[in-house]
């Protein structure tokens, strides 16, 4: 076993071990900051399959903006101390045996699917490569995703503003 | 690199969405759920970088999806996080058990 796959599966046991906790821990103050270390594990996974750039955006986006924007909103809604109820024992129960189900027939399926792998053709870009394809117009050029997102984003900034301005009681009609 | 198989790294991603189907199932805090979904477009995101490093090392589009499942899953955050400031303005609370007013 090389060094690279005894990263790889202290990686693995980090993503899931925080990835459980975050979803079954009774506080939510901590189960923000177990998806947090959950969030930072992928991108260490990234790192280590030398995709750098989404490496880079998720830190920036996932653990700069996302979880920060969910602390915010923990702050602004619940009190973080306090632990939330604990669930039904049969809802739990049965969700757990629907996602151990669930987990059981799709490694089955992956384990007996046989991918070809094209293990000999090494995987190396550089990021103007990204850059010159998302834009350009031609046969595999990402340009119109590109736009429809940047009109999204949009759409949700204005949205996210509309929906949770305040209205002003001597405004109200 | 290539001496892990790209199995085990399906088997991480699989492992990861059923921990977000998980929690979706159980938690009741709209906060939460929001939660679990982030890990599911996480594990999703894994199997896109992995099909593409591993099965087509030519193209690139594998890295562009995740780009764009990346930006969405932003939006999607946003948006869902006014919406649950405003629905606790309103009735005090963010459980989805208490959010019934359009059911009837």
């Amino acid at each position: 076993m090389s060094a690279t796959a005894i990263i790889f599966y202290a990686i693995s046991a980090f993503i899931l071990g925080t990835g459980i906790l975050a979803v079954t821990t009774r506080k939510i103050f901590r189960s923000a900051i177990w998806l947090l270390f959950s969030l930072i594990g992928i991108a260490a996974l990234y790192f280590l399959l030398q995709v750098e750039f989404i490496a880079a955006v998720q830190i920036i986006v996932y653990v700069g903006g996302i979880v920060v924007l969910i602390i915010f909103s923990i702050f602004l809604t619940q009190k973080s101390g306090d632990e939330m109820p604990k669930p039904i024992r049969s809802r739990s129960l049965f969700s757990a045996i629907a996602a151990i189900l669930g987990f059981a027939f799709t490694t089955n399926l992956i384990a007996h699917y046989g991918f070809n792998e094209l293990s000999n053709t090494p995987f190396a870009f550089d990021i103007s490569k990204i850059g010159l394809q998302m834009l350009s117009t031609t046969e595999h050029g990402y340009i119109l995703p590109f736009e429809l997102v940047s009109i999204l984003l949009l759409a949700a900034m204005i949205g996210c503003i509309v929906i949770a301005i305040k209205v002003k009681p001597e405004e109200k009609k | 690199m290539n001496d892990i198989p790209l199995t085990h790294i399906l088997f991480l991603s699989t492992a990861l969405f059923f921990i977000g189907i998980y929690g979706l199932f159980t938690r009741r805090n709209m906060i939460t759920m929001l939660m679990s979904v982030e890990l599911i477009l996480n594990s999703v995101n894994i199997n896109f970088v992995a099909f593409n490093k591993w099965l087509f090392p030519n193209s690139l589009d594998g890295i562009f999806f995740t780009i764009f499942v990346i930006t969405i899953a932003a939006a999607e955050a946003a948006v869902a996080i006014a919406i649950i400031i405003n629905l606790y303005r309103s009735h005090h609370s963010i459980d989805v058990e208490d959010a019934s007013e359009l059911k009837y």
